[in-house]
């Protein structure tokens, strides 16, 4: 049994959810949307790691190696996508990638 | 007198488990305005100095739940690992110029120029005196080593229930390794067999 409640544990990894996702659709910039991604990614594997220690199971820390891996593929791929987009555009405006608005 | 004594040692194991929570508490704070921070900043890598320090306040709060071994994991794999390629692309790729030029030039080391750093040091100062705190205090000790998840249980769920996840997941990392190759690969290179030749005969990178 932890000595956290899990309650608490739940709003801190909504509250930082929260802030990544309002990061991710407010800035204009793909690199900051990158690193919001990180932190919403982050507060996930709060979660996943808080429930884990509430029912004193270890299958939230396996979860939380997961989303580890899952972070890192994602964000090789997106700056290897934001490295071709600063050769492009020569700017890292994610309005400039609307050429596939109907 | 055993009466007293039982009072006390209850009393001394309530305060440890109040002044666990209270770290956890003041560590979760301290994430959450990394958090906002690394958000609404205007320089890249001041953002990223941020995020680093948010990620090291959730790292503390893993610790503190119970989960060293996650904590760890967070600290090299996430503050390490990915954060070093952020910092990798942003500064051999040039990425995030337009914002940087925005921001008030200055030199880093002046004096009036301490506000750059001063944020992500001071968090981090904080919880590293939160760090002494909780290895110093032998009752926090006490209330953590006795909800400790360790990583011999994650190891044997690893490779038990949740190998196929395994596979994936070091299927998804090598698709990762090819998709940031050919992404970031220069215009026009392509590896067909020619250019891998005339590429040798050169000696060259392209």
């Amino acid at each position: 049994m932890s000595a956290i409640p899990l309650s608490h544990i739940l709003i801190l990894a909504s509250i930082l959810f929260s802030i990544g996702f309002v990061g991710v659709i407010s800035r204009k910039n793909t690199l900051f949307i990158l690193m919001s991604l990180e932190v919403m990614l982050n507060a996930v594997g709060v979660a996943f790691i808080g429930a884990g220690s509430a029912w004193h199971q270890a299958d939230g820390q396996v979860m939380f190696i997961l989303i580890l891996t899952l972070a890192a593929a994602e964000v090789a791929v997106g700056l290897a996508l934001l490295i071709q987009m600063q050769r492009r555009f020569k700017s890292l405006d994610i309005d400039l990638l609307s050429k596939l608005k109907g | 007198m055993s009466n007293s004594a039982t009072s006390l040692s209850q009393a001394h194991l309530m305060m440890g488990l109040n002044s666990l929570q209270l770290m956890f508490y003041f560590a979760a704070a301290l994430a959450i305005v990394a958090s906002l921070k690394v958000v609404t900043g205007k320089n890249t890598v001041h953002s990223l100095l941020y995020l680093v320090v948010s990620l090291l306040a959730v790292a503390v709060c893993f610790y503190l739940m119970g989960a060293p071994f996650a904590a760890g994991l967070e600290v090299i794999v996430y503050a390490g690992a990915i954060l070093v390629l952020f910092v990798f692309a942003i500064m051999m790729f040039g990425l995030g110029q337009d914002e940087t030029l925005k921001a008030p030039q200055a030199h880093a080391f002046k004096l009036s120029n301490i506000n750059i750093w001063f944020g992500p040091s001071l968090i981090a100062a904080l919880l590293l005196a939160q760090l002494i705190f909780a290895i110093d205090n032998s009752a926090v000790q006490e209330k953590l080593t006795s909800n400790i998840i360790e990583a011999k249980q994650v190891g044997i769920l690893l490779y038990g229930p949740y190998l196929l996840a395994v596979e994936i997941a070091s299927f998804l990392l090598l698709a990762g390794l090819i998709a940031g190759y050919h992404f970031a690969k220069p215009e026009g290179v392509s590896l067909g067999h020619n250019d891998l030749d005339k590429q040798k005969e050169t000696g060259g990178h392209s």
